[in-house]
């Protein structure tokens, strides 16, 4: 999120775990950070093993080179509320990046300075601000819905899930409108691998990372000069902890802002879409009782887990449920296996809209770097399922999803749907 | 028992009893005092379950401890009188406690 991915990953390489039989391999071989098991939705029988078996897991050998997989809720928490153990620097990638890409951006940066970085932009996503987004975010989901063709096949994440985040992307910015398409193709391109349909090599990354410099450092020249508004790139061009970053530090934050306000909301609404056509009996209780709408945003966004993992790197030598960890070493907190944990959680491995206690469950991660933009994106999705509601009785899923090819960016290049509107 | 009387920041208050020993959070929560959200179950790292003390009981109440003060001072509705409810274990000396909850939780 805030690095750029080095090196090709080629989709069927010597490290590829696609269709093996993950109870059939040598534990010590399971290696969840190749993105192909996660573009082919294999990966859950790989996390359940590792979960049961191996819940503190040592991947000596893999294309990232070596690191430990953290998979049990209660260990997560232990490593994410550790900062002065588990750093979040050099970065929250399972790729170290190549000094001369690195972007730093306040998710990579350990306390004082990430807490100075991040208050200061903190106030554009608080509760009391999306206030007054929700009557703009409600107008526009309903317009995004109006447009949609009825009774024939469309693709959700295209006309819905993209149309939305972005618009609400370009507002918090003050992004000019027109260009807002920009933004989703940087918050796509910052994740991407090349080879992965988004970039094809490298050089064309950085070239549209480059372009994307440019475009907010007008926007900062801009703003800077104008008196302090509430958007985020003038909070950053007048913060106190901010107005001084150098330019590629700016980029970083920009870039972790846009991919954390784009790609996960994003993915979670076309993932709510997907839980309620397999789980049909809970699409009923939405139908019966609108007013689960809020706890189902929760359900969803535990379920979808869209960032898969986020990885800390020790700062000296501890200990974790009884596994050695050396100075230095990469742990990751699959957030994405402790959604699914039994042990912390009823019934982890099913999708239930009216689950107690849903709120309590990874995604945000917890601790110092937990989502600053939680709020709003409970709020964006609470919005559009009660608008999708007062218009479709069923958001029929006709075909099989595309996953995007990503260990750490959960979600959907392509959801095809049908809508059948209320009788 | 221990009476805590929690009020809403729209005026609305809810008494509740409950044993000393439970935290504050917990009285909140096994109560359905509406508000604390407490996401992360009471382990101090989610920023999810800010009240305000009554100034009268910020003495008893004691000391906003290190990790606590790094949850909220990321909240933007901090406060002098802020505390995570789920670090204030309820002792009888609390008996009576007044605590304010905030519009919003982080």
């Amino acid at each position: 999120m805030s690095e750029i991915a080095v090196g090709d990953a080629p989709k069927k390489s010597k490290w590829s775990m696609v269709d093996k039989d993950p109870y059939a391999m040598a534990i010590k071989d399971i290696d969840l950070s190749h993105p192909g098991i996660w573009q082919h939705n294999q990966f859950l029988p790989f996390m359940e093993r590792l979960r049961n078996e191996d819940p503190v897991h040592y991947c000596e050998d893999s294309a990232v080179g070596p690191y430990w997989s953290v998979m049990k809720y209660k260990d997560i928490m232990t490593v994410d509320t550790s900062p002065h153990l588990y750093s979040s620097e050099p970065t929250i990638g399972i790729i170290d990046s190549f000094e001369e890409f690195a972007l730093p951006a306040f998710i990579s940066m350990d306390p004082p300075k990430h807490d100075d970085q991040r208050r200061t932009v903190q106030g554009v996503v608080a509760p009391a601000n999306l206030k007054e987004l929700e009557s703009l975010i409600r107008s526009r989901a309903g317009v995004i819905l109006d447009a949609l063709p009825l009774n024939q096949e469309l693709d959700w994440v295209e006309h819905v899930s993209i149309e939305l985040t972005t618009q609400m992307l370009a507002t918090l910015f003050d992004f000019p409108f027109e260009d807002r398409h920009k933004l989703t193709y940087w918050s796509d391109v910052a994740t991407a691998i090349p080879g992965n349909g988004i970039v094809e090599t490298n050089e064309q990354r950085w070239a549209a990372i480059e372009e994307c410099l440019a475009y907010f450092t007008r926007l900062w020249n801009e703003r800077v000069n104008a008196e302090p508004g509430n958007d985020l790139v003038s909070m950053l061009a007048h913060g106190e902890a901010t107005k001084n970053m150098p330019p590629m530090e700016y980029l970083g934050n920009i870039i972790l802002l846009i991919v954390g306000g784009n790609d996960t909301t994003r993915n979670s609404i076309s993932g709510g879409v997907l839980a309620l056509n397999e789980n049909p009996a809970e699409y009923a209780k939405l139908r019966a009782d609108k007013g689960l709408i809020p706890n189902m945003v929760s359900e969803i966004i535990r379920w979808q887990t869209p960032l898969a993992y986020m990885r800390r790197t020790a700062v000296q030598d501890t200990e974790l449920s009884g596994k050695e960890i050396k100075a230095g070493d990469k742990v990751v907190m699959w957030y994405a296996s402790g959604n699914r944990d039994e042990e912390s959680i009823d019934r982890a491995n099913e999708f239930l809209i009216d689950r107690p206690n849903a709120r309590q469950h990874l995604s945000f991660g917890f601790g110092l770097h937990r989502c600053m933009g939680n709020r709003l994106a409970e709020m964006q999705l609470r919005v559009l399922w009660e608008e999708i509601s007062k218009r479709f009785d069923f958001v029929e899923v006709v075909g099989e999803p595309e996953r995007i090819y990503s260990s750490f960016v959960k979600g959907f290049s392509k959801l095809p749907v049908i809508l059948h509107p209320l009788k | 028992m221990v009476k805590v009387l929690f009020v809403e920041h729209d005026g609305t208050q809810h008494s509740v009893e409950v044993k000393p020993g439970d935290s504050l959070m917990q009285a909140a929560v096994s109560n359905g005092v509406p508000g604390i959200d407490a996401d992360c179950g009471g382990s101090c790292s989610c920023a999810t379950c800010h009240v305000y003390v009554n100034e009268q009981w910020v003495v008893k109440t004691g000391d906003v401890n290190p990790v606590e003060e790094a949850m909220l001072s990321l909240s933007t509705d901090r406060k002098e009188n802020s505390r995570l409810s789920c670090q204030i274990s309820l002792t009888e000396e609390m008996d009576g406690l007044i605590v304010n909850t905030p519009e919003f939780q982080f």
